[in-house]
């Protein structure tokens, strides 16, 4: 059964540096880093020593809250260095790759006959866990409960996102496996939204419900998906998983090793060819980076997509969770009269002298400059524009701000994560950093009521 | 070395001092700051807050500009008419001359220069002892306060006032996006309160007019409202008062000017064309109430409302403040309803109440102000209103899933 979600509000960012559709090998990582900061809230405790030698698959750490939450390593190798941060908060295991490719084999599993149990606990050893995220809270998924219902998104409406078409061709088996295992998870349904597409990959896949999503960016967010579907209620929990994790998860049901390959975008405009990497979670990014050439000097880089990555070196690693790397140049300068001047470059949401509206299908070089200093709210009605969700995006930031619990559960904060923010706080004139507030909001309710 | 790199010094060298917000507002009206994004969005669309206010001061331009032109003409058709002389408007003839412009000039401008000196002033002030940036919100004030004052305000006045809506009006609160009332406004009603003698009447509209009651040059400064208010006749044709060759406060006069600036605001989605449109409509709702009032005959013509309430709905809309009001005050963002359903209510009883205090208080006439300051209090509760569906329909959802 096919039902259609159509978006109205929302904001397609069109940017230069698409990446081009051929798949290259990035050249060999020599180290491979874990952040723990990529698993919000997960205190980890060491389960290695420093110097301590391993298969790829073998558990590096658990979480403190739930001993039975382990976090794999994505490569064979040693782990040389536990860095940590302040208060010996760690924040980067450093794994030195042997090359080997030793892999923890774990008994083949057939989804379709085995119990809820063996799949959970097969998900908790092999280090597949930490990829079910839940929503309240937009945190690594509980083990204690049952969820109400699993939504994935087939759909990556991001600017520069890669296209699931392309970079998870071939790997229909891997999904079926992992749809199947996790239906029986949930006591509701799997909900997988995808786009209008006759080579899709998702098309033949069963045990699910299939929305066809269309419109604007953010139809493709899990979290609008969910809220036009099912909305999360009070007291109720759901999963959320993207679909490239999903093939890892089955994979591991069908072969029995956990193989953290992924084939991601190196895109933006300052990437000489852009163009889609076959590399591992927690690689270096500049195996890929300087492969696919990178034309500046300052440029951000980006693990993960233009508006929810996270800032990485050109020392860094690839994310966790990260399918795609964006390198855009750095913004860090002044622009005569930037803020009167009439603007044919720069994408806006407003007519305000600003060009962008006579231009939909122009695609733009964005830097990472604010465009203007941090204000508080002033304007009103411009968020409800980009924003699809049943929700009050402007009140609900507010009362997060104000650490208001009760309105922040009335006006829908179980709903939300981080990443529904991220095109409202594209056009906030006031430069608030939205995420970040609702991050905060959600980490405070965690707390006090979760 | 270049502008850029001396001043990128200057802001170093005050960077985490007390006045480094006073040169901050300056040089960023030269330079979009270098600040780039951290974590989160990587990349911002380009409108800020500076853009959006000078959006809002160039639909004002033009009707300061008429205004300018105004006061002078004004001020001489008064003395051609104490001498007896009529004159007929014409808008290169004698609207558009060097004369009306250097009286306009010397009358209007001062307002301009006392407004922006003294609010931003307080602005930079508070600012540099909160240690926070310089926020934009005094610039389309600063425009708004001189448009909406009577030409022949004493500066000192004004100043007082402007002082008074700054930090009564916004500051108190927590400067720019906290206040409750529009500071414009605040700063007009401080004035009117404060000063009625000077406010209302028909002496202050036309420069001039008050310096030389009594003696035999007298020379009439009454406003259109006035007139009706008083059910004496009016002189003024509709193109007169469409187009703005009325006396009255500086920027209110010339609808036709107000409607390009109000449509720019709506295109440029700087206004809400949810609270423009549905004022409009209130208005025009109130202004037929009572002319089907006066046409069942229920108000007989000596009564003291009947001037203003036989007035046509439709002109209503283009006398007075009004218009002015709604597209340049109603849609304050920040002292406004900012729920999507809420400005509609907020806009259509802006309109509505507008009108009925212009025809229940003669000896004032001007409602516009009152209706939006009043509903400036009542934005708040229009808003939780419309947030409060929301949330009885979330609880609504987890209800059905429980029960």
């Amino acid at each position: 059964m096919s039902k259609d979600i159509k978006i109205k509000k929302g904001l397609d960012i069109q940017l230069v540096g698409e990446a081009e559709q051929t798949v290259a090998d990035a050249p060999q990582s020599r180290t491979y880093v874990i952040k723990p900061s990529d698993f919000h809230l997960v205190t980890p405790k060491m389960l290695l020593k420093e110097g301590a030698s391993f298969k790829a698959g073998e558990p590096l750490f658990y979480a403190k809250k739930d001993e039975s939450i382990k976090f794999v390593s994505p490569v064979s190798g040693t782990l040389t260095e536990i860095k940590r941060g302040a208060k010996r908060v760690i924040t980067h295991l450093i794994i030195e790759a042997d090359g080997t490719g030793a892999t923890v084999e774990h008994s083949k599993i057939d989804v379709n006959s085995a119990s809820a149990d063996a799949i959970k606990e097969r998900m908790l050893e092999s280090g597949l866990w930490p990829f079910i995220k839940q929503r309240p809270y937009d945190i690594i998924a509980s083990t204690k409960t049952t969820p109400d219902a699993i939504f994935i998104s087939g759909h990556n409406s991001a600017p520069l996102a890669p296209d699931y078409n392309f970079s998870l061709k071939g790997k229909e088996a891997q999904l079926q496996a992992a749809i199947t295992a996790l239906s029986k998870l949930t006591s509701g349904k799997v909900y997988l939204g995808v786009a209008k597409a006759s080579n899709s990959v998702f098309n033949k896949l069963s045990e699910v419900e299939m929305h066809t999503v269309s419109g604007p960016h953010p139809s493709g967010n899990v979290g609008t998906q969910i809220n036009k579907i099912a909305p999360v209620n009070k007291g109720e929990t759901v999963w959320t998983i993207t679909p490239e994790n999903l093939v890892i998860i089955g994979e591991l049901f069908l072969t029995g090793k956990f193989n953290p390959e992924r084939i991601i975008s190196v895109s933006g405009s300052e990437v000489k060819a852009p163009k889609y990497y076959k590399t591992k979670i927690g690689a270096e990014v500049s195996t890929f980076a300087y492969s696919a050439g990178i034309k500046g000097d300052n440029v951000r880089m980006i693990s993960g997509n233009v508006l929810t990555g996270n800032q990485v070196s050109a020392d860094g690693h690839l994310g966790y969770y990260h399918n795609e790397f964006v390198v855009v140049p750095e913004g860090d300068d002044y622009e005569l009269f930037g803020w009167n001047k009439p603007v044919f470059n720069k994408i806006s949401s407003s007519r305000a002298l600003t060009f962008s509206w006579l231009f939909p299908n122009k695609k733009y070089d964005l830097d990472t400059n604010t465009n203007g200093e941090h204000r508080a709210f002033v304007v009103t009605g411009n968020y409800e524009e980009v924003f699809p969700l049943d929700i009050y995006p402007l009140q609900l930031l507010k009362a997060c701000m104000v650490q208001d619990l009760d309105a922040m559960e009335a006006l829908g904060m179980y709903e939300v994560a981080p990443e529904d923010f991220a095109l409202t706080e594209f056009v906030c004139v006031s430069k608030q950093p939205h995420q970040a507030i609702i991050r905060k909001g959600l980490d405070l309710m965690h707390e006090e009521i979760g | 070395m270049g502008l850029k790199e001396k001043l990128h010094g200057i802001k170093e060298d005050f960077k985490g001092k007390k006045m480094a917000p006073a040169f901050n507002a300056l040089h960023t009206f030269l330079y979009t700051p270098n600040e780039t994004t951290h974590n989160g969005s990587h990349i911002r669309a380009v409108d800020d807050l500076k853009r959006t206010m000078n959006t809002v001061i160039m639909a004002l331009v033009p009707v300061l500009i008429w205004g300018i032109f105004n006061a002078g003409y004004q001020h001489y058709a008064a003395v051609d008419a104490a001498n007896g002389i009529i004159r007929e408007a014409s808008l290169f003839g004698n609207f558009f001359t060097w004369d009306n412009f250097t009286m306009g000039a010397i009358t209007v401008l001062p307002l301009v220069i006392v407004s922006y000196l003294v609010g931003l002033g307080v602005e930079f002030v508070f600012a540099v002892i909160k240690g926070h940036e310089v926020e934009e919100g005094y610039l389309v004030t600063g425009m708004l306060v001189p448009l909406i004052v009577p030409v022949d305000i004493p500066l000192w006045m004004l100043a007082v006032a402007v002082v008074f809506g700054v930090v009564i009006g916004k500051e108190v609160f927590g400067g720019t996006g906290m206040n409750i009332l529009n500071p414009a406004l605040t700063i007009r009603a401080f004035l009117f309160f404060a000063y009625p003698t000077w406010m209302s009447g028909d002496k202050v509209w036309v420069h001039g007019a008050n310096a030389v009651v009594g003696t035999p040059d007298a020379i009439s400064g009454e406003t259109i409202l006035g007139a009706y208010a008083q059910n004496s006749s009016v002189v003024y044709d509709f193109a007169d008062k469409f187009f703005g060759f009325i006396p009255g406060s500086v920027g209110e006069t010339s609808t036709f000017l107000i409607i390009l600036g109000g449509l720019f605001l709506m295109f440029t989605k700087i206004a809400s064309w949810r609270i423009i449109f549905s004022a409009i409509v209130g208005a025009a709702v109130m202004g037929l109430i009572f002319n089907g009032v006066v046409d069942q005959g229920w108000i007989a013509e000596g009564s003291k409302f009947y001037g203003l309430m036989s007035t046509p709905f439709w002109e209503h809309l283009i006398i007075g403040g009004i218009a002015f009001g709604i597209v340049y005050m109603a849609t304050d963002p920040v002292s406004g309803a900012q729920t999507n359903k809420g400005k509609y209510w907020y806009g259509f009883l802006i309109g509505f109440l507008s009108i009925m205090i212009r025809v229940f208080n003669p000896a004032y006439p001007e409602g516009v102000f009152l209706a939006i300051l009043l509903m400036n209090v009542f934005a708040p509760t229009i808003d939780h209103y419309v947030v409060q569906a929301n949330v009885k329909k979330r609880m609504k959802r987890l209800k059905l899933k429980t029960a």
